[in-house]
């Protein structure tokens, strides 16, 4: 339908001027604070050259984000590595899920920068810290999510497997696994938009390289367009990781290919 | 009946605990004995415990106290000479219509070479005459073959037993005839042995060597045992005006609706 194809593209634009208005109203009345059309001069200096390297300090936006992803990523695999596994356990078990349930649920609310601290007295080391924050705020998900799957399971599959006689561990493999990677997709996708939200508060505390800390630099050098721009190029990477997962998580749900 | 008893349900009781010292006595001294290669159906009003009693024979349900026998082997676990159809299919939506199949196969028989399984799995397949859909996915088939691809799973383990929880009842009455002729000529091929449940009267004679009526809950038991004299092959339409088809048929209804009516509550 040709008219829902120019609201798509319409409606947004118009509220894209709407914004650009507010934004330049905003920066009238506050002194310093950088108009779009600054924000967006500075923003084709960046990226026309975002893999320049000067030293630890002064690196391109590029190197900043890839930093900041590499840590993103070693919590998440850290994170699923160890969720998956206990999620699948508390799913199987009343006497896990039972020990292991109240302690999910007071760790869950922490904030990940009340484990900061404690991690850097711990590691000594900031990439440690920042890889294990990761994982302590974004495992719950997963955690959460494939016990959640594990129990989905109907009982009519367990039937099946009952009277063919499958092990447990062909059991786990050949009826629980496939009812119970959906859920477990899901949440992983939760799990990697909670590590990205938390490594750039991560990064600010605890300096070096990478995106979180470029912002809190760049505030520091009194240069506010670069912190809209950080917040801008956050929102973008954060968006496309979650539509990668999106698309990983559709490609190995079973329903998700014409079959219910 | 001289021959000794293939499946043998002896004085079988089954309670189920309520709480707070509460409890349910389902079946009270349920006795039967069934013959090799014999079609025996299970009938009787919603809630008396014919799933109960069918699960128990599976395996999938303790038994609180009498004993099953198959083949004089006491039965307490669920096992693959014991197979059962239910009555959602359950067949794993993930895997397509060769692969559930295949799977069981792969499982029970551990014997068979690469080749002999592909065999296996095949004529079962053939059986039900599934051949065309045999690399969809259950849910891209209709109802009615869901559950020829259940019965050819459960026949695919060559099981001493078939037992079968209402398989066709969610089935419209059409699709149903389909599979009731289905499952007389798979089962004249096989020679299984079939115990089945089902709420529908004429289902009960036409498949049945012997109808099991059951008296209500609680303490469920068998209430009478009707021996259905029709030669095999059956033929539906012939059957409607056959004399020992029509006895039949107004037995069970007479005990169904008159001796033990069952009065909602
Ligand atoms: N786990 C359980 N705990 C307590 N009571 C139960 C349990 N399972 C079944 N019952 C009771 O046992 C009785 C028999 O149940 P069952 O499912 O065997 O009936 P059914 O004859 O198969 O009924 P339907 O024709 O509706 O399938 C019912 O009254 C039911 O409420
Ligand atoms: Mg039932």
């Amino acid at each position: 339908m040709p008219f829902k194809w120019i609201n798509a593209v319409a409606l947004p634009i118009l509220l894209f001027g709407v914004i650009i208005a507010l934004w330049s109203t905003i920066s009238e009345k506050i002194p310093g604070f950088p108009p779009p059309l600054e924000v967006w001069n500075e923003l084709i200096v960046v990226l026309s050259d975002p893999f320049y390297n000067n030293g630890a300090g002064d690196q391109g936006i590029a190197l900043q984000l890839l930093s900041s992803l590499k840590r993103v990523f070693g919590g998440f695999a850290l994170a699923i590595a160890v969720g998956v596994p206990v999620g699948l356990l508390i799913g199987m078990s009343k006497s896990a899920q039972t020990a292991f349930n109240p302690y999910i649920q007071i760790l869950k609310p922490v904030s990940p920068l009340a484990w900061l601290p404690l991690a850097l007295f711990v590691f000594k080391d900031v990439d440690m810290t920042a890889i294990f924050v990761i994982f302590i705020t974004s495992i719950w998900p997963i955690i959460i999510n494939t016990a959640l799957g594990v129990r989905s399971v109907s009982e009519d599959y367990l039937n099946v497997a009952k009277v063919l006689q499958l092990t447990p561990f062909e059991r786990v493999f050949q009826i629980i696994l496939p009812v119970a990677v959906p859920f477990i997709f899901t949440g992983m996708r939760l799990s990697l938009g909670i590590a990205w939200l938390v490594i750039v508060a991560a990064e600010m505390l605890t300096g070096g390289l990478g995106i979180g800390f470029w912002i809190w630099d760049e505030y520091n050098n009194l240069n506010y367009s670069h912190i809209i721009i950080g917040i801008i190029l956050i929102g973008v990477v954060g968006y496309i990781l979650d539509t990668i997962m999106g698309f990983i998580a559709d490609y190995f749900d079973y329903r998700k290919r014409g079959r219910v | 009946m001289s021959a000794k008893p293939f499946l043998n349900i002896d004085h079988v009781d089954k309670v189920f605990p309520l709480g707070k010292g509460k409890e349910y006595v389902a079946l009270r001294d349920v006795k039967l004995e069934i013959r090799e290669n014999e079609i025996v159906s299970i009938i009787g009003h919603s809630g008396c415990g014919k799933s109960t009693l069918l699960n128990m024979i599976a395996g999938l349900d303790t038994i609180t106290s009498g004993v099953i026998l198959l083949e004089d082997r006491e039965i307490n676990a669920p096992g693959p000479e014991r197979a059962v159809v239910f009555q959602n299919h359950s067949l794993l939506p993930w895997l397509t219509v060769y692969q559930n199949i295949e799977m069981a196969v792969k499982k029970v028989r551990d014997d068979l070479n690469a080749q002999e399984v592909k065999e296996h799995v095949m004529k079962y397949i053939d059986l039900v005459n599934l051949d065309h859909a045999k690399d969809k996915y259950p849910g891209e088939i209709s109802g009615g073959m869901k559950q020829r691809v259940g019965i050819a799973r459960a026949l695919s383990i060559e099981p001493k037993v078939l037992l079968m929880d209402e398989p066709f009842g969610a089935l419209d009455s059409l699709t149903r005839a389909n599979l009731q002729d289905h499952l007389m000529r798979i089962q004249m091929q096989t020679g299984n042995t079939v115990v089945i449940i089902t709420h529908d009267v004429d289902e009960a004679v036409l498949l049945s060597d012997r109808v099991i009526m059951m008296t209500n809950g609680p303490e469920a038991t068998i209430g009478e045992i009707l021996e259905v004299n029709l030669p095999r092959p059956r033929k539906r339409l012939e059957l409607q005006h056959n004399e020992e088809y029509l006895r039949c048929r107004g037995a069970i209804v007479e005990f169904l609706y008159s001796k033990f009516a069952k009065h909602d509550d």
